[in-house]
């Protein structure tokens, strides 16, 4: 084995590979700290002014709250249509079920920018008619959120379904169980792991969804990301920094803690 | 209840949503390509004769290439280590592709701005080492674009590379060395050419991702080299000529169409190779 392991060059060039993927993470702390209003290193003197910046402005944490409801409406839909339809194919295998997925994972693999001008015209097409689901408005994002986002929690549940016995399922049908109950007591507990994790990773992708977002709002439905896209743009904001500061803060705690539980875990079992 | 009813109660609901929020609104876009401002074909004759246009899509594919070849061999040493280093090495790893992976892309492209702009991390060291006394421009050009989709793209190489690797049986590398093979000659004439689906397959993926990508090149880009995303939000937003923009968001999108056609012919066993 000793033998295969790569070598030396190897480990060195991959080291190099991770110094450069932590790097800008790294790079946003020192810089959160400055006391300057604009991009710069703390010279001697560290500050807490952005973080306070953070706290005193609402637009941030109205910002925050934006996305936290978006998140968790179109996280719902997607997750909600997606287990619909991933179960569909897994219990019916209906004819056309390469093609079916094909569709329902367009969003995913079609390029970004034209997934944002289709939704900009579903959603200024509708402004013509109301002004609930519109342009510029929460639930419009929400739906256009959803839209981009379901794909990933189809993947999701389609793999778990995948790695299900299919003959528990038929033992169930063949001892007369209808669908609703094949569906809600067989196949959903066994795959339940699977729907929180699709429910978690697309609501994660919504909080941080900026491509589709620039195209459908202007000033009415300011999510997070669309905040900091505004500070990045003209005059880069310090305040960017806490709020990056912040958001890596979260993903490398949950990350480690994961890692913590399952380590925890596996010496118990 | 018959099976298609119950069929059509399960995988109707997705479609038909999707159906109504994007597959129409996309025919829409199409009717706007050739309805804006007159109806014809002259957007698309614009669209692939225009001396701006055609610049942007220029630098867009120059953009992309080098984006592609950088992130698939970047990914394939980092996936090496991930599939065959020692366990600690392996963790390492995991945690350089997973938090990276998961940080959002504003986060990203700020973390560039804060390290390569002129009053940057990188210039700092730079001046303050004596190695340059003006401050080297790595933003703001496509320098700083192709940094920061490297950054961004690099861990969506490393999954299909990693998958190819595991899949290499360790008996055919052991046989190589055993016949007096050096392991630089392992490397080069089994292993690579062994996971050579793998890196197709990275290199499209990427390929893929980068035609599309809109926020690194806006932000690390700063308006100065602007790739053919960024041209479509400028015609729709700024400059608005809404016909041309839906003509080049189709001609994008049957460029992506035709390139994951061929990634599913290479990906289908006994298709392509």
């Amino acid at each position: 084995m000793t033998l295969l392991r790569p070598g030396m060059l190897a480990t060195v060039l991959a080291a190099l590979v991770a110094v450069f993927l932590l790097m800008p993470l790294v790079a946003v702390i020192p810089v959160s700290f400055t006391p300057n209003r604009y991009l710069s290193l703390p010279d001697g003197e560290w500050s807490l002014r952005h973080y306070q910046t953070l706290m005193t402005n609402p637009a941030w944490a109205e910002g925050a709250w934006l996305s936290v409801r978006i998140g968790l409406l179109s996280s719902l839909i997607a997750t909600g249509l997606a287990l619909l339809f991933s179960l569909g194919i897994w219990m019916i295998q209906p004819r056309f079920a390469a093609l079916y997925m094909g569709l329902a994972l367009l969003p995913m693999v079609a390029p970004p920018v034209v997934s944002a001008l289709t939704l900009y015209f579903f959603l200024i097409t509708l402004s013509q008619f109301n002004s609930v689901v519109a342009y510029d408005t929460w639930i419009g994002v929400a739906l256009a959120h959803a839209v981009m986002i379901a794909p990933f929690a189809v993947v999701l549940i389609t793999v778990s379904l995948s790695q299900l016995d299919r003959r528990i399922d038929l033992a169930a049908r063949s001892m007369g169980a209808s669908l609703p109950t094949r569906i809600l007591r067989v196949i959903l507990p066994n795959i339940r792991f699977g729907v929180l994790t699709a429910l978690f990773l697309t609501f994660v992708l919504s909080w941080e969804e900026i491509g589709v977002t620039l195209f459908i709002t202007s000033v009415n439905a300011v999510t997070l990301p669309r905040l900091m896209w505004m500070g990045l743009r003209d005059n880069i904001d310090p305040a960017i920094a806490a709020v990056s500061v912040l958001l890596i803060a979260i993903v490398v705690t949950v990350i480690l803690g994961k890692y913590i539980a399952q380590r925890l875990f596996s010496e118990r079992g | 209840m018959p099976a298609p009813t119950r069929a059509l109660l399960l995988i109707g609901p997705l479609l038909l949503f999707l159906a109504l929020v994007y597959v129409l609104p996309f025919l829409g876009i199409l009717r706007w390509s050739v309805t804006l401002p007159e109806p014809g074909l002259e957007q698309y004759r614009a669209a692939l004769t225009d001396p701006l246009v055609r610049s942007v899509l220029w630098r867009t594919l120059r953009i992309c290439a080098i984006v592609t070849v950088l992130s698939v061999v970047l990914a394939y040493i980092v996936a090496l280590i991930w599939v065959r280093g020692s366990p600690v090495q392996r963790l390492v790893v995991e945690l350089c592709i997973l938090i990276p992976f998961w940080i959002s892309v504003l986060t990203r492209a700020f973390g560039w701005l804060a390290l390569l702009s002129n009053r940057g991390i990188v210039n700092g060291w730079l001046q303050a080492t004596g190695l340059t006394s003006d401050p080297l421009t790595m933003v703001r050009n496509e320098f700083g674009v192709v940094v920061g989709m490297v950054h961004f793209l690099i861990p969506f190489a490393v999954f299909p590379l990693a998958s190819a690797m595991r899949s290499v049986d360790e008996r055919v590398l052991m046989a190589a060395r055993g016949m007096g093979a050096s392991r630089a000659r392992v490397f080069w004439q089994v292993f690579l050419p062994m996971t050579r689906a793998g890196v197709i397959g990275a290199a499209l993926v990427v390929f893929v991702f980068a035609l599309g990508f809109f926020v690194t090149p806006a932000i690390l880009g700063g308006g100065r080299s602007v790739m053919v995303a960024e041209l479509i939000y400028l015609r729709i937003f700024q400059s608005p000529n809404w016909g041309l923009g839906a003509a080049i968001s189709v001609l994008l999108m049957l460029a992506v169409g035709a390139m994951l056609a061929a990634l599913l012919r290479q990906a289908r066993p006994g298709g392509g190779s």
